[in-house]
């Protein structure tokens, strides 16, 4: 299958090697990756903060990028969730009935790595080897927007030599939230200081999760304290191999 | 203009020329569904009422009351009180009254299994509202005809225009640390007497 | 200049919703309080998993819930007739309605109903719409004394303190603290109490039982009133609803205009949905039901005050009006990650929560409380905990949309949109991110409020190169 790649904004430009590891994992699995260069964000930025008129070039770019793509994939619940609840809505907010629909069509086709995987390729053994022991926090947008339920953990268990271990509460947010963490700071650290609690309450050497930006936030807060756990995408560990 | 006028004014301007009334989907469970006593009863224990299943009402009342001192609403069967308890049928009485009671005896309208639920509705063998309300203890007598399975159920059989009142085991608060703890203002006992025929 | 029938927002100067400083400051005293950090995950973490309990009960919650969403919005679409036939209606059974455009004009009608009674003290149940419209502050200033009888209610009243729950008004006390109150401020109370949660309400009980049965007024709110039929309900546990409902003489209720529920029928599913989602019971202990009034039974005089007090802009929103289908139960709130830590104060509204930020800044309009929009993280569990179904992360994101941005914010947000819809610039952008170094060491340097976010997470390094210069390259 020939599969478009939206980066995202983030790991494109911070975190690369989830996309890496996007592209390669999907390659290792028989498809072609394509990746669109006029593609820049998806601008849920700008939406959750207030400024959806500022959103709208980029929803109309999306669009227009990918249009003629059969399937999108990117690796962020988050993205997609922005791509499929919010893109034809400010364009509906704009009058634009036109991109309006057309954004809708493009979110339909439109998928979060592990719906890609179990959904669309209905693969749940990708042939991975990541010999770690791992906790999942399934970060809000892919839980409660996109509804991807156990897909990430139907993956994850199929990844030879990896020790999974469930992290409680695991549902709560980790207090990232966008612009969240940068307008209401000490509520965000209050939620990731039990968010990290919780990762390491269960001894894992790595905290996985399908989005970059959720990642980032826990990670940041676990390097702060050198706890010596790392924050490792999801796709990252679905692209490790024996070799690697 | 009134008060009324302008609230009513200004809703319409809110809804502007959206009048489009959406359809309401009622695809919950709605029917009459099988009554099981047993969890009714399961029910009623689990929110800490005490239910007796019995065929003879004026035994089990005796037994529950002891010595005490019941009132009762008018409309109440004389054939359910035993002998030798003293009884006052409220006819107007003050809250005094109706207070110095240590207990009251009213049927009810319905009761539902699913919730643990009975509901008065003042009719002559409930009796006003304060009556059930004032004493320690309540004991309620239920008839197996009397119960539903289902809210829905519920509030299809009862009156509307009555004064009604669904209670659902004893007194009880969940305002501290949101625990719920039995006995607050209103009756601290709860007894169901659900009246089976032998 | 506002025209006569144009939604009006609630006036200021009156009423408890607005906060005296924004959610972030309030936040931060609050995020300092242990105590009151422990009390609030331990009850919120106790009710969700009761709620969740009961709800995996019911074969069909998911369906309850699409009809009670649906009910709501069908009520919306249908406000003036609805709430003329249940004015006619609880006219025809013996009750007086009365229409309260704001705060002060139902204290003013409030106020001379019990003047005219010539009592000095009321009794109150617990409700939300009377704490809005600070009615205890205007009774008191008409010499009038309420006394509230819901045991929170109480709690706060007794310790001069504010509601921060909109089911449990005092879940911010924990039981030691409740006996510590109780000891100081109840009138009579056995110096031996202990707090043990079941002695503390029996203290409640034995200080109210007197007034309850003395006082000939009482003032209520209304969970649902039933255009149909005429009939209110009060859903409650204690028995001092039913208390209050039941012994005076004299009954008035306020309730908002969006409280009314079409048909008698209807009840079916919100007495499904309520009790599940706010206590976690099945059902809860009392609910009261009444039309006008009933010779010989209850109050002989009962007033209606449909307060309408912001509701109606709050309806000319077709996005946000959907905070109107909101039947107060709370779940939103013990599902917050955000409430769970900086508890109901922050949010500086009688409304606190998920609901609260979407609700008290349309009631007010957006200027007033500017900063509760942004007071979430769009986590999403106040949509799924919602028994009606009230999409509150796409609404706190409409909100935002019409909130004021501060101009530096405002300008950053410009400037981000203008790259982004440029990808040479974005590259280049991308490149220069010698971030590193412009940040200082873990972000650190980042101008405020950026700093906010470095002072407890390490920025990550950024890359050598971004991924399309790596895909450029293979």
């Amino acid at each position: 299958m020939r599969i478009a790649l939206f980066a995202t904004c983030l790991a494109d430009t911070m975190f690369p090697a989830a996309a890496k590891a996007t592209v390669q994992l999907l390659e290792r699995l028989g498809h072609e990756v394509v990746f669109p260069l006029e593609q820049t964000c998806c601008g849920q930025m700008h939406v959750n903060t207030g400024y959806q008129d500022q959103a709208l070039p980029l929803v109309r770019r999306y669009v227009r990028t990918f249009e003629a793509c059969d399937v999108v994939v990117a690796p962020s619940g988050s993205c997609v969730g922005s791509i499929r609840h919010q893109h034809a809505m400010v364009a509906r907010q704009a009058g634009e009935v036109g991109l309006a629909s057309r954004a809708e069509a493009v979110a339909g086709r439109t998928y979060e790595l592990s719906e890609l995987l179990v959904d669309v390729l209905e693969v749940e053994d990708v042939g991975a080897y990541y010999p770690h022991r791992v906790t999942y926090h399934p970060t809000c947008h892919s839980l409660r927007v996109l509804r991807v339920g156990d897909k990430p953990l139907r993956l994850l268990r199929q990844v030879r030599g990896l020790d999974l271990v469930e992290l409680p509460a695991a549902e709560q947010c980790c207090g990232f939230g966008g612009t969240f963490a940068v307008k209401n700071a000490d509520t965000s650290t209050a939620m990731l200081a039990d968010k990290m609690r919780h990762v390491l309450d269960t001894g894992a050497d790595v905290c996985t999760a399908g989005d970059a930006s959720c990642l980032m936030h826990i990670g940041g807060g676990l390097a702060r304290l050198r706890t010596g756990v790392r924050t490792v995408h999801l796709a990252e560990i679905l692209a490790s191999t024996e070799a690697s | 203009m009134s008060s009324k006028e302008l609230i009513l004014g200004r809703i319409r301007q809110a809804l502007g020329s959206s009048t489009a009334s959406p359809g309401v989907p009622r695809d919950y469970r709605r029917g009459a569904a099988p009554v099981d006593l047993d969890l009714l009863v399961e029910r009623l224990a689990d929110y800490k009422a005490v239910v007796h299943r019995v065929p003879d009402v004026p035994d089990t009342i005796r037994t529950i009351i002891g010595a005490g001192r019941l009132v009762v609403p008018p409309g109440l069967p004389a054939d359910w009180l035993p002998p030798e308890v003293p009884v006052t049928r409220d006819d107007q009485l003050s809250a005094a009254e109706i207070s110095a009671a240590d207990g009251v005896v009213t049927a009810a309208a319905v009761a539902v299994v699913e919730t643990g639920t009975i509901v008065l509705d003042a009719s002559p063998d409930q009796g006003r509202r304060i009556l059930s309300l004032l004493p320690d203890l309540h004991i309620c007598v239920l008839r197996p005809e009397q119960v539903v399975a289902s809210v829905p159920e519920a509030v299809a059989r009862l009156t509307p225009g009555r004064p009604l009142t669904w209670i659902s085991g004893p007194s009880a608060t969940s305002d501290i640390e949101l625990n719920r703890v039995e006995g607050v203002h209103g009756p601290r006992n709860l007894h169901i007497v659900l009246w089976e025929s032998a | 200049m506002t025209f006569l029938g144009m939604p009006a927002h609630a006036p200021r100067g009156v009423g408890h919703l607005r906060g005296d400083e924004s959610f972030p400051a309030a936040a931060r005293t609050a995020l300092a309080n242990p105590q009151l950090r422990r009390n609030l995950q331990h009850a919120t973490t106790t009710i969700r998993g009761k709620s969740g309990r009961v709800i995996a009960e019911l074969p069909d919650w998911e369906e309850l819930r699409s009809a009670g969403s649906a009910l709501k919005a069908y009520t919306m679409a249908n406000l003036p007739r609805l709430l003329e036939q249940l004015e006619e209606k609880v006219t025809a059974a013996g009750g007086v309605v009365h229409w309260a455009a704001d705060a002060n004009e139902a204290n003013r009608i409030v106020t001379d109903l019990i003047k005219e009674t010539g009592e000095q003290r009321v009794i109150k149940i617990k409700s939300m719409a009377t704490q809005e419209i600070a009615l205890n502050e205007a009774l008191e200033a008409a010499g009038i004394t309420p006394v509230e009888t819901d045991l929170a209610e109480l709690i706060v009243q007794l310790g001069h303190d504010k509601p921060s729950h909109i089911l449990v008004p005092a879940i911010h006390r924990n039981r030691s603290e409740i006996r510590e109150i109780f000891l100081r401020e109840m009138p009579g109370v056995d110096p031996a109490l202990t707090d043990d949660p079941p002695e503390l309400a029996g203290a409640a009980r034995r200080y109210l039982r007197e007034t309850f049965l003395s006082t000939r007024v009482a003032v209520s709110g209304a969970n649902f009133g039933i255009a149909d039929t005429g009939t209110l309900a009060v859903v409650e546990s204690e028995g001092n609803g039913r208390m209050c409902l039941t012994l005076p003489d004299t009954l008035i209720t306020v309730m908002g205009i969006e409280k009314v529920v079409p048909s008698w029928q209807d009840l079916e599913v919100f007495l499904q949905l309520l009790p599940r989602a706010s206590t976690g019971e099945r059902m809860n202990p009392y609910t009261s039901m009444w039309t006008g009034v009933t010779p010989g039974d209850g109050p002989q005089n009962f007033h209606l005050v449909l307060l309408d007090n912001g509701r109606t802009a709050v309806l000319a929103d077709e996005v946000g009006r959907q905070a109107l289908h909101c039947i107060r139960c709370s779940a939103c709130l013990n599902v917050c990650p955000v409430y769970e830590r900086t508890g109901g104060h922050a949010y500086g509204s009688v409304y606190p929560g998920p609901i609260g930020a979407i609700l008290s800044p349309q009631l007010t309009g957006i200027e007033d409380n500017a900063s509760l929009p942004y007071a979430s993280s769009l986590c999403g569990a106040c949509f799924d905990a919602c028994p009606v179904k009230i999409d509150i992360p796409s609404i706190l994101v409409h909100l935002r949309n019409q909130a004021p941005h501060p101009r530096t914010e405002k300008a950053a947000m410009a400037a981000a949109a203008y790259t982004m819809d440029r990808p040479k610039l974005y590259e280049r952008a991308q490149r220069a991110a010698k971030l590193s170094k412009l940040l200082g060491k873990r972000g650190r340097g980042l101008p405020p409020p950026l700093n906010g976010w470095a002072a407890s997470r390490d920025l990550p390094a950024p890359p050598p190169e971004s991924f399309r210069d790596w895909w450029r390259g293979r």
